[in-house]
């Protein structure tokens, strides 16, 4: 291919990804900065279990094991799991739709750059003083007491990486309602790009609030205000809200695309089409409606009233029956279909029980009155890790198989792929099953030890050996990428032989102008309709024309790297010792230097034309088939 | 066979052992419910996980039917069914149905839970008392008794007990898993909530249940335990008359134990009273009142309650509790060893309990 650098040197190949604006590279940058962001949580988590395994142990302190916890989490929803999801988003929907690239693709470049920038400049609280210390939550009454910088890492640092992926969310919006090839109706889409879709509009109407949430506690802690500082007439219960209302959401930003990737998987190696099409669809707008209907049901122990937790109560319980619908259209696509059970496949089929087991403890907690005994308790840390792991990350790990040839043209070996799936399920169910039966017996969760003779001994240690599990079904994963990297067997279009959608039929991987003729639609699962009227390749929308392609661009990096400097500026100008606002003059001058490297990066790039640049006609017929459309 | 019918109790054994052991401590444990407020929550727990293993025995069993019965087995392709609008309608309107079963019990919980109008009422004769959760210990204080203890909670068995919690510094959460779910101790407003404590349930308990803070509040969150002694009621007004008529801080006995009352005048008191009847205001009781201290079963809330415990606590605070606000507001270096023997027998024999 003649974009992959393989005869370029080093040099030119970082310089290739630090500018590109091709949604399918972005897609690799995403996957190799979110997988780096996993690992890192993933040795929090492993600190966490260690520090566990038996009673009084001492191998970190109260301290700092509330800056991991706090780290594990916001680092495994905001730095992992978001960015992977975007990665499949960014390598997949825009060939889904059969679009050139996503409609703006200097935004999707400065998404990826403030998203790093934002998650990189969290993590060197470590090095700076101590990491955040309240949780991922970051209450505000505990965060306002934390004592040195960790908590403005925090604030400042999400509230970079949020930037990102507000754009990146509005990106995919407006790519998915304007760049649809000709006859891709929205009742055509496929589930993937419908989840996106909606996991999209949660963002934008999500992160908005974390903005502000953040934003405030910012500048009540660096900038002397008062916004839940109870003393100067602050509130915490509007932080508690603020940050749920972004927090809720946020669970169905991630679970939705998860849905999605399993709604791709399984009519593919069921090899029929998804049962109940449309009220897939239906299910999946209701539950990204009703995610914002139920904040409060993260607060029932708050002391919000009768009223009030009835009414969460209620309305959170609504959400389980599109959830039901989606389970029960899965189950039904498989019946009746001839299944083959590829590593993808696995994670799909297990996915069913293990989230099914997370619901359904969602549902008990929607029980407001039983939630006060369960609500910061091991239950829940049980329940939402069956959520998000037995969803999300099993979704991250499916796709990462499914779509790895789509993605980087070779395959990653089944053998070892079916070693990290057995290893991983076990090693989750063991981690966490457990950790149901720890809450019921009264313990809390984020404490840094517990005391002997509570009865938690047993259960804490069995959770303990189900992380290493995990951790060895990791490694194994990443031995698998090493391996398939260095072989680097090359698969044609089509490596599972079952793709149904319009990115199987579409050389892997795709070119970097995607498909040489934009495509025709001509029904849900377009690609597999052609194949069984006995067609190699999809039906062309236009005839071969010259295609216009945008520039690769270093401004996003540096817009991002701006932010990134000033935001050290903005927490060093804070005098901690004298609590004084403004007090260190090179905090401010660095804040500033920061800030002018951002906005001269966006006045260049305002008052810079750029055209972008044509591919020929004649150039493309020169290429060989592989990109045909 | 001998030694199979050995194996069996063996095997007998283990799984009883385990299913007991499943079901936690009757101190701690949400499934052991000592309580009406337990009871009615651990019944909708019952009733929702009924009605969620059902859920989950019917998924189970389409689930493995499907990948068992259709795997793959030859090339050909099956018929591409776009869905079912009977079998939609179906698992719609049941989950809805089941929902409709737990949301009514839910709902009439959540108002009963939450009724505290006897509280409110001028003389009425509930026992009230006033939580205030601090880092990382708690106050109680019964405002109709007049009394202030803190870190041991005494409340009479069989009859409802109405709480008012607050929290002086950062939030925290009350929470007694044996006898009811947790209220969160703002620090914007008081919440309000009330418990039962069933006598036979505290019996077997042995009257002492723990409480536990369940909100993130620090370094030492996971320490924040306090205790809970459920008496009968004759009980209760016993204690509580016996915390009302000390009325002066108690002199020490011994001449050792006054010598002990000298430094503790001298260094503690100026954070730590010993007069249960204490009118001073919230803002000046900044630590754990210890008119009780002897009376109690643990130091600190997590430590056995000994004496030589209580020296490895008043030399090194931070150890036991990390980030405490006591750590550093006395200079226990200056004590010699009998200086400290001495502080440790007047703090040991703080008790209005014989």
């Amino acid at each position: 291919m003649s974009t992959y650098a393989q005869q370029k040197g080093l040099g030119a190949f970082l310089w290739d990804y630090l500018t590109t604006v091709d949604h399918k590279k972005i897609a690799h940058l995403y996957l190799i900065a979110g997988a780096l962001f996993f690992v890192i949580g993933g040795l929090e988590a492993m600190i966490i279990r260690v520090q566990l395994i038996q009673p009084d142990s001492n191998f970190v302190s109260a301290g700092l094991y509330n800056e991991i916890i706090t780290m594990h989490g916001t680092t495994m929803i905001f730095l992992a799991a978001t960015p992977l999801l975007f990665a499949f988003m960014n390598a997949i929907v825009p060939l889904q739709i059969g679009a050139r690239d996503v409609a703006f693709p200097f935004i999707n470049s400065l998404g990826f750059w403030l998203f790093l920038a934002g998650g990189l400049f969290l993590n060197c609280s470590w090095f700076l003083g101590g990491a955040p210390d309240a949780g991922w939550t970051s209450y505000a009454s505990l965060s306002l007491e934390s004592p040195g910088h960790g908590i403005d890492f925090y604030t400042i640092g999400l509230q970079i990486s949020g930037f990102g992926t507000l754009m990146s969310g509005i990106n995919f919006l407006v790519t998915i309602i304007n760049m649809r090839a000709p006859g891709m109706t929205f009742m055509r889409m496929p589930l993937f790009t419908w989840t996106t879709f909606v996991a999209s509009t949660l963002i934008l109407f999500a992160f908005t609030p974390l903005a502000v949430g953040l934003f405030l506690l910012t500048f009540d802690r660096l900038f002397g205000a008062n916004f839940f500082d109870v003393a100067g007439g602050g509130n915490t219960i509007i932080y508690e809200h603020i940050f749920w209302i972004f927090g809720h959401p946020e669970v169905y930003i991630l679970i939705l695309p998860a849905f999605g990737i399993f709604s791709e998987i399984f009519p593919t190696f069921a090899r029929k089409r998804l049962f109940g099409y449309s009220s897939m669809v239906f299910a999946t707008m209701l539950i990204g409606f009703f995610g914002f209907m139920v904040w409060a049901h993260h607060m029932f122990t708050t002391g919000l009233g009768p009223i009030a937790n009835a009414i969460f109560a209620v309305a959170t319980m609504a959400i389980a029956v599109p959830t039901g619908i989606k389970i029960f259209n899965w189950l039904f696509t498989m019946w009746g279909g001839s299944v083959k059970f590829t590593t993808p496949m696995l994670y799909a089929v297990a996915f069913i029980p293990s989230f099914v087991m997370g619901g359904v403890t969602g549902v008990m907690q929607a029980a407001a009155p039983a939630d006060y005994q369960y609500h910061d308790s091991y239950f829940i840390v049980a329940h939402f890790h069956y959520v998000i792991v037995g969803g999300v990350v099993l979704a991250l790990l499916a796709a990462t198989h499914f779509y790895w040839p789509k993605m980087f043209g070779t395959m990653l070996s089944e053998k070892l792929g079916k070693v990290t799936f057995w290893l991983f399920l076990i090693g989750f169910h063991l981690t966490f099953f457990v950790q149901h039966f720890l809450g019921l017996m009264g313990m809390p969760r984020r404490v840094f030890t517990f005391l002997p003779d509570q009865g938690w001994e047993t259960a804490n240690l069995i959770s303990t050996i189900g992380a290493f599990v995990m951790a060895v079904a990791v490694i194994v994963l990443l031995i698998n990428v090493i391996i398939t990297s260095v072989k680097n067997e090359k698969v044609g279009n089509d490596p599972w032989e079952d793709g149904r959608t319009l990115e199987w039929a579409i050389s892997s991987p795709p070119p970097f102008y995607n498909f040489k003729q934009t495509p025709l639609v001509r029904g849900l699962d377009t690609y597999w309709i052609e194949k069984m009227e006995g067609k190699k390749g999809l039906t062309p929308a236009e005839p071969l024309g010259d295609i216009h392609m945008p520039n690769s661009s270093f401004t996003p990096f540096m817009i991002s790297l701006g932010l990134f400097i000033a935001a050290f500026g903005a927490i060093y100008q804070y005098d901690l010792k004298t609590d004084d606002v403004f007090a260190n003059q090179a905090g401010i001058i660095v804040f500033i230097i920061g800030l002018l490297i951002t906005f001269g990066s966006m006045i260049f790039r305002s008052v810079k034309d750029d055209h972008g640049f044509h591919i020929h006609k004649e150039d493309l017929q020169d290429e060989d088939k592989g990109g045909k459309a | 066979m001998k030694w199979l019918s050995k194996w069996r109790q063996i095997l007998f054994l283990s799984v009883m052992t385990f299913v007991l052991a499943g079901c936690g401590k009757p101190f701690l444990s949400t499934l052991q419910p000592a309580g009406e407020v337990a009871k009615t929550q651990y019944d909708l727990m019952l009733l929702s996980t009924a009605i969620m293993v059902g859920v989950i025995i019917v998924v189970v069993l389409i689930f493995l039917y499907v990948i068992f019965k259709f795997r793959r087995k030859d090339d050909i392709i099956p018929k591409q069914v776009e869905g079912s609008h009977k079998l939609e309608i179906i698992w719609t309107i049941i989950p809805i149905l089941l929902l409709v079963v737990l949301a009514i019990p839910t709902v009439a919980a959540t108002f009963d839970l939450a009724d505290t109008a006897e509280m409110e009422k001028e003389n009425s004769d509930a026992v009230v008392v006033n939580v205030r959760a601090s880092l990382y210990w708690w106050e109680f204080e019964y405002p109709n008794e007049k009394i202030v203890t803190s870190q041991e909670l005494v409340v009479p068995t069989d009859e409802k007990v109405y709480f008012n919690l607050k929290a002086s510094d950062v939030k925290h959460s009350f929470w007694v898993p044996a006898v009811g779910g947790k209220i969160d101790t703002n620090v914007d407003n008081t919440n309000k909530f009330w418990l039962e404590f069933d006598s036979q349930k505290a019996a077997e308990a042995g009257n002492l249940f723990y409480g536990k803070c369940a909100e993130l509040c620090g370094p030492s969150h996971a320490l924040m335990d306090f205790k809970v002694k459920a008496v009968s009621r004759a009980e209760y007004d016993g204690w509580v008359g016996d915390m009302q008529s000390v009325t002066e801080p108690k002199q020490a006995k011994t001449a050792s134990a006054q010598q002990g009352q000298e430094i503790y005048n001298a260094s503690c008191i100026g954070c730590h009273a010993v007069t249960p009847t204490n009118s001073s205001p919230e803002a000046a009781r900044i630590a754990p009142n210890l008119s009780n201290f002897g009376d109690r079963t643990t130091i600190a809330g997590v430590l056995e309650h000994n004496e030589e415990n209580l020296k490895k606590w008043l030399q090194d605070p931070e150890t036991y509790k990390p980030g405490n606000k006591m750590t550093g507001q006395y200079k226990i270096e200056e004590l010699d060893e009998q200086e400290l023997n001495s502080l440790t027998e007047y703090l040991m024999n703080l008790k209005t309990q014989e």
